[in-house]
């Protein structure tokens, strides 16, 4: 059964939009939504759209829940909920419609605007208004969820629930938010069965409801992150703000700094005192922290730096998507620089990617960059609880009085022990002059020669076993990506296996150092690839052709943001690409 | 000499062998002492202590002791101590550069360090140039003053790091000359006992590119008055001084800043919020 | 400043016990404290000619860093004889030096008469500086009105310090006298970070 299709009878996934201006509530209607689908026991995943007024502006809530896992926006909408139609045409491209859509809207509002009727979509009339009226407290954005949930085909005691939990205050409140909800099920009744989910699979009590930027942050502090410096940065500013309290609670520290320069180097200060260490940002504050970067790799300080990509360059689309730091975080440093880049694909992965990036700088005693994006950071999404992994590996240091200390020894690992302050006998200064084992300063070319050596042998002498990528499928046929684009590589590949094509997928998580042996066996056997990433410039393409000594025929699919990568797409280069 | 006993401290187990690349009379060489007396009369073991400075002639200072240090990137020496010391409140964090380092390139980082309050000591060796580029003004340069880069002079009043750091907050202000390093010495004593950030200014001369502040030693001079920890006449008596006044113009009463880092949960108990 | 000082008549503890005795507390604590002093400034001159030195070593000017290293070994001498005649077993530790017509200890060099092109002529005059600056304060102390053994102490120190005046100035004789060119350098200074 195709998951896309909007004629089925059963449906295991349906993707609803429900958008107003300043005041609808859309954002509080579609979290209610997506807590309701997961209380059902259905998958869900939410992002969100608006425009650029800080209050007031116009905005989407855009859901999509099906009865199987899912990491990604589906090709299309069932229905948009038009709370009001003020400027909701911003919304068209990134809601697309069809002749199967429902769009649905209030009469008290008007006609639906053209650029929305174009596509086809079937127009319906729900009165928000007057239904909210008639229940006293009842907000129209409740019955557009109580809509919104009949659509779908979610029970109402989800809906109760799912209310329940978010109005734990106010009874009133919430039994007028019930009932104008009862209401917005009631009007769903006519407009038919067809976009009703089947029934939901498997057990939810294993099921986390996360954003991608909570999901980073607790990976970062299952890592052992317990320092934190925070600048607020689009779309990276949730993901510090829900570590503030949770380091709070472990024990840790955040500190909110002044700019980017400082939160870089206020956490190499703090991990050079031994303690894990990370910042969140995005293109413009990573921009900033290069310099610093360069200190961390050259005196060999373990940092964690997650870039929430977002739209660039320079100020770029701060709110939407793109995977288009790809570059400046292989390549921003000045100098030979080796350091760690690795990128989370999936919202849940975000747990595992962060808190494999601490253990990796921790053990190797350098920046990690994890390149996550606006896609993940700020979807929220129920996902199966990521397994419980553990690292045993930490930062290598220093026993008091070390005979001969030299912090910068060279080491057949490249890795030498760090003295952590507090240490007796180990005094050193860390330093980004280049320097002798010693730490002491030099200008002689060996010493700059065995440091770069060094830096480079403790990265390419890891073993970074079986998370290097994952590798799945099989075939002649295999896409490269990273990322937010693996959700609809994945699904387009199952929409793919129908038309009876079967690829293989490499979703690398480390991007830098490379792994070409490990990439070999992966591609054995393997004529084609299509490398799929979501910039303008084949970022990841280049890298691969630089660096990969790849026999397969290589071709690229990429597009830049600020619209979500659809599954469609990809599909379709994959037939496209495989028949060329 | 070194008849102490092997467990003393002396201002000698402070100085590390490796010797510093700065011009004979320089000032800083006075003030890399002056640091050493400081620190082996609070009687603080050398890994206790840590120094961390950014790019310039002053900032070579940590490696020349025997303390942890961190010679970071230019302009970033606040940052990194302020990172330190709020995880590591143990230790005793000394930051310590240039008039370029901390007033121009982290002049930011100075007004919000001073703000933040942190319990470090800040030691600026101010000598009104970049030395390590040759000599160009730096914000403490006198307008006058001509160089390559600013044939004319800069044209610009001086930068005021003393009231600067007043109103933006600093919880001890001390100015001193690097003449003085039995006077730098005691003033880097109280810095470092004073709870919160502590600022102290170096008039420190560069002989290379301004031989004329070897005439600092004739104009400086103890402070005629007390500390103050009134702000408001601090602020009148720095905005009002020739910049020649010694010994500590400011001592305030404001709570350190240090988050509280007591534990109350597992790190797995944080995925509650999370589960369904 | 011959490289040995003269043998004292007595031990100074010995002549503060001449005194009677209800003085006698009262003036020894004064004597101790007065040669503490004494001690920190004999220490403070020989470390600081060693810094000087050690200056002179990274400017790659040898000849006068091997004239400070003397001048460093021949302060720490005083400061051992110091410890010996009092019958000190350690140093005093924390004590500051005598200052006087300056920031700094009344024997130490000053860091801003510090030139890398300098010559021995210039070292030794700084030397000669402090010495007679010493002679001058210890004469001084020896005309206040203080305990006899302090007095004697500080007048026999003033003879010792211009025994080294005129022993320096026998020593400046005998080196060249710099050019007027002496601190020219054909080369601008170097460029670093």
């Amino acid at each position: 059964m195709s998951e896309n299709s909007s004629g089925s009878a059963m449906r295991r996934s349906i993707s609803i939009a429900m958008a107003g201006s300043g005041g609808a509530g859309v954002m509080t209607a579609g979290n209610m939504l997506l807590e309701a689908a997961a209380q059902a026991g259905y998958y869900g995943l939410m992002t969100r759209s608006s425009g650029p007024q800080i209050r007031g502006g116009e905005a989407a809530a855009m859901l999509r829940i099906a009865t199987h896992p899912i990491e990604g926006s589906d090709d299309r909408f069932d229905a948009l909920i038009a709370i009001d139609w003020l400027n909701i045409t911003r919304f068209a491209a990134e809601i697309p419609l069809d002749g199967e859509s429902l769009l649905i809207g209030d009469p008290a509002h008007g006609e639906a605007p053209a650029a929305l009727l174009k596509s086809g979509a079937r127009v319906r009339s729900v009165e928000f208004k007057t239904i909210a009226k008639s229940i006293p407290g009842g907000w129209p954005n409740m019955v557009a969820l109580g809509l919104a949930a009949g659509l779908a085909g979610i029970p109402q005691a989800a809906l109760e629930a799912a209310i329940g939990k978010t109005m734990k205050k106010g009874g009133d409140a919430r039994k007028a938010s019930l009932a104008a909800a009862q209401a917005g099920i009631a009007a769903a009744e006519p407009l038919g069965r067809a976009t009703r989910l089947a029934p939901p699979e498997g057990a939810r009590d294993s099921r986390w409801l996360v954003t991608g930027n909570q999901a980073a942050g607790y990976g970062a502090i299952r890592g052992g992150v317990r320092f934190v410096a925070a600048y607020p940065i689009t779309p990276a500013t949730e993901l510090l703000e829900w570590m503030a309290p949770a380091l709070a609670k472990v024990g840790g520290t955040l500190v909110q700094a002044e700019d980017e320069l400082a939160s870089i180097n206020m956490i190499l200060g703090a991990s050079y005192g031994g303690v894990p260490s990370l910042t969140a940002t995005s293109g413009p504050g990573l921009s900033l922290m290069t310099e610093a970067l360069g200190l961390g790799v050259a005196a060999e300080i373990p940092i964690v730096v997650v870039d929430v990509m977002r739209t660039g360059p320079s100020t770029g689309i701060a709110t939407k998507t793109e995977q288009a730091d790809l570059n400046i975080a292989l390549h921003g440093l000045h100098g030979d620089a080796p350091h760690l880049v690795l990128a989370p694909n999936s919202v849940a992965d975000c747990v595992l990617t962060t808190q494999w990036a601490v253990h990796l700088a921790e053990s190797l005693q350098v920046p990690a960059i994890v390149l996550s994006d606006q896609a993940f950071g700020q979807a929220r999404a129920v996902v199966e609880r990521p397994a419980d992994v553990s690292f045993a590996t930490r930062r290598h240091t220093a026993e008091a009085q070390a005979p001969d200390y030299k912090r910068y020894a060279l080491s057949e690992s490249g890795v030498s022990a760090m003295a952590i302050p507090g240490t007796r006998g180990t005094t050193y200064t860390a330093d980004g002059l280049e320097h002798s084992e010693r730490g002491t300063p030099s200008s002689q070319a060996s010493d700059h020669l065995a440091q770069l050596d060094k830096r480079r042998r403790k990265l390419d002498a890891m073993d970074y076993g079986e998370y290097w990528a994952d590798v799945e499928g099989d075939g002649e046929l295999a896409v490269i990506t990273f990322g937010s684009c693996t959700g609809p590589v994945r699904e387009a590949f199952a929409r793919a296996r129908d038309d009876g094509l079967t690829a293989r997928l490499v979703s690398l998580r480390l991007l830098s150092p490379v792994q070409p042996e490990r990439m070999a066996r992966a591609l054995q056997g393997v004529r084609r690839v299509l490398v799929v990433e979501q910039n303008h410039g084949a970022q990841l393409l280049k890298y691969l052709r630089a660096e990969y000594p790849i026999e397969a025929e290589l071709s690229s699919f990429h597009r830049p943001g600020p619209l979500p990568v659809r599954p469609d797409e990809i599909h379709r280069q994959l037939l496209h690409w495989s028949r060329a | 000499m070194t008849a102490m006993p092997a467990v003393a401290l002396t201002p000698q187990t402070f100085k590390s062998d490796v010797k510093p690349v700065w011009c004979p009379g320089c000032g800083d060489y006075t003030v890399l002492s002056a640091i050493t007396k400081a620190l082996a009369k609070l009687e603080l073991a050398p890994e206790s202590v840590a120094l961390v400075s950014g790019i310039g002639c002053s900032s070579r200072i940590p490696a020349y002791t025997t303390c942890y240090g961190f010679h970071g990137v230019h302009g970033r020496a606040l940052p990194a101590a302020t990172g330190l010391k709020v995880a590591r409140p143990d230790l005793t964090v000394i930051a310590a550069g240039g008039d370029g380092d901390g007033y121009s390139i982290g002049g930011n980082h100075f007004l919000h360090a001073c703000r933040r309050n942190v319990d470090l000591t800040y030691i600026v060796m101010d000598n009104r140039v970049y030395g390590m580029t040759k000599g160009q003004p730096s914000p403490t340069t006198e307008p006058d003053w001509d160089s390559k880069l600013t044939p004319e002079g800069t044209g610009l009043r001086e930068f005021h790091p003393l009231v600067i750091a007043l109103a933006s907050g600093a919880n001890f202000i001390a100015r001193t000359f690097s003449g003085d390093p039995n006077g730098t010495a005691d003033l880097i004593v109280q810095a470092i006992r004073n709870p919160g950030f502590s600022f102290i200014e170096v008039l420190s001369p560069c002989v290379t590119f301004r031989p004329e502040q070897r005439g600092w030693k004739q104009l400086v001079r103890p402070s005629p008055v007390e500390p103050t920890d009134d702000p408001g006449r601090a602020a009148r008596r720095l905005m009002t001084d020739d910049g020649f006044n010694l010994g500590v113009l400011y001592k305030g009463t404001r709570k350190p800043y240090q988050p509280a880092k007591a534990p109350s949960a597992k790190p797995a108990d944080l995925e509650r919020e999370f589960v369904l | 400043m011959s490289p040995v000082r003269t043998p004292r008549k007595a031990s100074r503890r010995a002549a503060a016990k001449r005194a009677p005795r209800a003085a006698h507390a009262a003036a020894n604590a004064k004597l101790e404290a007065f040669m503490k002093q004494a001690y920190a400034m004999e220490l403070e001159a020989a470390e600081r000619y060693a810094e000087f030195a050690d200056q002179m070593d990274i400017a790659n000017n040898r000849e006068v860093a091997q004239l400070f290293r003397k001048l460093a070994g021949i302060e720490g001498k005083h400061a051992a004889q110091i410890l010996e005649q009092m019958g000190w077993k350690q140093a005093p530790l924390g004590v500051q030096p005598f200052r006087w017509e300056g920031l700094e200890g009344v024997e130490t060099g000053e860091h801003l008469e510090m030139h890398y092109l300098m010559k021995p002529f210039h070292a030794l005059s700084i030397a000669l500086k402090n010495e007679d600056r010493a002679a001058r304060f210890f004469a001084h102390v020896a005309r206040q009105d203080l305990p006899k053994a302090v007095r004697e102490a500080a007048a026999e120190m003033a003879e010792e310090e211009r025994e080294h005046v005129r022993w320096v100035k026998e020593w400046i004789a005998r080196v060249p006298q710099p050019g007027a060119d002496w601190d020219r350098d054909p080369d601008p200074p170097n460029v670093n970070d």
